[in-house]
């Protein structure tokens, strides 16, 4: 039980622009240590301010340079002292649109996102996206009014118990009780959000905090007794790992997000050039290693690949980093790799053991365990102790050549979404963003667009937002401006968060919006089609049938560009006009097919020996062959 | 399923305690005991929890439990080197015929009667759970008019202190 020292900010923001060689046990884990540098962080002089005040001060010694919000009455005394100040503050349609973007800023840049509302109804529209961003361990700090202290409890106008309903969705929540607080919990805020696994803080303050006087300084000293996460895994446990990898006859990497989180994606790349085992990155690290790598057999789960999913299932040892054994990926979790030996490598201690019994769990940031595991597995060579994995390779290289990623053309002649999807990724590239919807949309891009680099791909992963793909695309943009962003959305999707092209257009933050209208809730119809006799109960939009509402009309309305494709010889055109785009958004309404289908596919709560290529089709194995 | 006992430390603040039960909640554990007080460090508060578990799931509890930032520490107690105790106070009827019998059971358990009224007498002790339900036993023929139990409190034997890490200390 050792207490950190009392860290100030200054020195973690020190410590997050040093260089991986120089890391220590308290090192803010985000990949601003690896990634893009962190703001400078300054250190302003003591004043005589309002609690508003403070909070805005202290958002700029922290570094932030944008903050996605909507005032209202709680919050609105913060809104005075943001008018004049160096962050900027883009003001949203609805505060879940801040949320998501505040997420599609941090996944994009590796800096904590911040999204900010009033107290009741404001904060609880950020529930969701705090609840999004929690899932998949989002750096992020969410600032709301609460009503005046006197009024806390008495069911005042606009009140709502924040702190008591995002208890079970935050990493941590604080109820701001004094001014002279504001620096310390905001220091508190974002060192929570972005170290150890990442994820949601939210911070409420009470309007008579914000109006109250008080002295602003900085900077603070965090108190955090009980918060230590361990970063550096454990010796043993390493050698043991690197021991295992050079016997295993069928070893396969099995690569989550927390790669990512930890900008460990150079390290895996060599720790897997190094053992030439065979490697599969999750819905949340596609980026983290190139798609057209020889050794990456795509993404494992309910949609991934033949060979994904087998090396998984057959697997005689998989060592996970940063992932969680979620249960679209291990199917039904009793009959998943039944013969693998699990080495489970997360920051998060929680994380081991939960779904799937670790052989040999290792707790610790993924760039460390990856360092030291490229170290174990060279000393281990160096000793002669190596494996071949030829045969292993062959049966895995014979999967991928019978059963690759494809689609079939519509047979009703109608605009096929695979190869909409596909197009678009081979037109703007692997250098742009690409931020997906939830269903079937996102299941195609996960598929048919090659992600060579690492925060390419954003989506909702763990929750399954529907809603997130604009918002979140905005946000990315923000945080990247140079950069060609992508928001692939589904036009059920599309109709629960559009209204933010209106934040965009104003704002000038030219994103891209391909909706792959398919006329339904794309994904739902699928499972109808496939589980419920093809009763298509409540899936329709109509937005083939009547063409309600018209988005290209919409888009119009909403200050971009709207553009509208509807044949395949149009495809590479219109994408190629809407690149030529680049001060507005541009939405273009791709009008897909509505009987297309993702395969593979593994139905819910079945094996992962259950996958079926197509409709109708599971893979031959023979039982030799694996 | 078997009974755990949990001694948690954590930052004496506001709304701890519910975010510490919020985890056996979420989890569809029911705590059978809590018992929340002040250490010998103001700033660090001690919550005994009861709760009837398998292993495993109940790992998983306190590695979230771990994981709140203003738990410090989580010890399972393990029966055989800890001494446990809960309080009872316990209103039973008592008139002229029974009162010396309720007294010689009192005596027994080495209770104390705190409260005495024409029809009742009001004793409180301290003990095991076992011991506490036995003496109930003993008195429930005479009439039990109320009840109210504490959470379980337990301490490790040994010299040696739980709470002496330095995070516990400085807190």
């Amino acid at each position: 039980m050792t207490r950190p020292t009392p860290e100030t900010l200054a020195h973690s923001a020190r410590r997050a622009r040093a260089a991986a060689s120089t890391a220590t046990d308290a090192e803010p884990v985000a990949r601003a240590a690896a990634g893009p540098a962190a703001p400078a962080v300054r250190t302003p002089a003591p004043a005589e301010v309002s609690g508003a005040g403070s909070l805005v001060r202290s958002l700029e010694a922290l570094g932030v340079d944008v903050v996605f919000g909507i005032p209202g009455g709680a919050i609105l005394p913060a809104y005075d002292p943001l008018y004049d100040s160096t962050v900027r503050h883009i003001l949203v349609r609805h505060e879940q649109g801040a949320g998501h973007a505040a997420t599609g800023y941090a996944q994009a840049t590796g800096r904590v996102g911040v999204c900010m509302a009033t107290s009741g109804p404001g904060a609880t529209n950020l529930v969701t996206p705090i609840a999004d961003a929690y899932m998949d361990s989002v750096p992020m700090v969410a600032i709301t009014g609460q009503v005046a202290r006197p009024a806390i409890g008495t069911d005042a106008f606009q009140e709502a118990d924040i702190q008591g309903i995002t208890l079970p969705v935050t990493k941590h929540n604080f109820l701001v009780q004094h001014a002279e607080e504001i620096p310390q919990v905001l220091a508190e805020a974002f060192h929570l959000a972005s170290t150890g696994r990442p994820g949601p803080v939210l911070v409420d303050i009470p309007k008579d905090v914000l109006q109250a006087s008080t002295t602003f300084t900085w900077p603070p000293t965090l108190d955090l007794p009980g918060y230590r996460p361990t970063l550096h895994p454990h010796g043993k446990q390493i050698r043991e790992a690197a021991r295992l990898m050079a016997s295993a006859r069928r070893p396969v990497f099995y690569v989550g997000g927390g790669v990512l989180k930890a900008g460990a994606t150079d390290g895996l790349r060599q720790l897997a050039e190094l053992t030439g085992i065979p490697v599969v990155t999750t819905l949340m690290a596609l980026g983290a290693f190139p798609d057209s790598h020889r050794q990456h057999l795509g993404m494992p789960g309910m949609h991934g690949t033949v060979a994904a999913v087998y090396g998984l299932q057959k697997a005689d040892l998989i060592v996970a980093l940063g992932a969680r054994f979620d249960d679209r990926v291990t199917g039904r979790v009793e009959s998943f790799a039944p013969d693998a030996t699990v080495v489970h490598a997360d920051i998060d201690p929680a994380e081991i053991g939960k779904n799937r019994h670790a052989d040999v769990p290792i707790v610790g940031d993924a760039r460390h365990v990856i360092d030291e595991l490229i170290a174990a597995v060279t000393a281990e060579r160096a000793a002669g102790h190596s494996t071949d994995l030829d045969d292993w390779w062959h049966q895995l290289d014979d999967l991928r050549e019978r059963y690759p990623l494809g689609y079939e053309e519509p047979a009703d002649g109608t605009l096929s979404p695979q190869y909409v999807i596909k197009r678009l990724g081979e037109i703007a590239g692997s250098d742009a963003i690409y931020v997906a919807g939830v269903g079937q949309h996102q299941m195609w891009a996960s598929q048919f667009i090659s992600y060579e680099k690492p925060y390419t791909w954003l989506n909702s992963g763990g929750l399954g937002t529907m809603g997130y793909a604009v918002p979140a695309a905005m946000g990315a943009k923000v945080g990247k401006p140079d950069v060609v962003v992508w928001a692939i959305d589904g036009d059920g999707c599309f109709q629960m968060t559009n209204q933010e092209l209106a934040t965009c257009a104003l704002e000038g933050i030219p994103v891209k919006i391909a909706v792959i209208n398919n006329g339904n809730l794309g994904m739902v119809r699928q499972w109808q089609t496939l589980f419920y006799g093809e009763r298509y109960s409540n899936t329709d939009l109509g937005t083939h049938k009547h063409r309600i509402p018209d988005f290209v009309k919409l888009a119009e309305a909403l200050g971009c560009v709207g553009l509208r494709c509807e044949t395949a010889e149009d495809v590479d055109k219109t994408i190629a006009a809407a690149m030529e785009i680049n001060d507005a958004p541009v939405v273009i309404d791709f009008v897909v097919g509505k009987d297309a289908m993702v395969w593979p596919m593994v139905p819910a709560g079945t094996s992962n020996d259950e996958i079926m290529f197509a409709r109708g089709v599971r893979p031959a194995f023979d039982e030799d062959d694996i | 399923m078997t009974m755990h006992t949990l001694s948690v430390l954590v930052e004496n603040k506001p709304g701890v305690l519910a975010r510490v039960s919020g985890l056996f909640s979420r989890r569809g554990f029911n705590i059978d005991s809590l018992a929340v007080g002040e250490t010998e460090n103001p700033d660090v508060s001690r919550i005994t929890i009861v709760v009837n578990a398998e292993s495993s799931p109940l790992e998983q509890v306190t590695k979230q439990l771990n994981k709140l930032v203003n738990v410090l520490k989580i010890v399972e107690l393990d029966p055989q080197v800890s001494v446990a105790r809960e309080l009872l106070l316990v209103k039973v009827r008592a008139d002229r015929s029974s009162r010396s019998q309720v007294l010689d059971t009192v005596g027994l358990f080495r209770a104390r009667v705190v409260d005495v009224a024409p029809d009742t007498l009001t004793i409180e002790a301290t003990g095991t759970p076992d011991k506490l339900d036995a003496l109930l036993r003993d008195l429930e023929p005479f009439g039990i008019k109320e009840m109210v139990q504490s959470g379980l409190v337990a301490i490790g034997r040994g010299s040696r202190s739980i709470t002496a890490g330095p995070a516990l200390r400085a807190a």
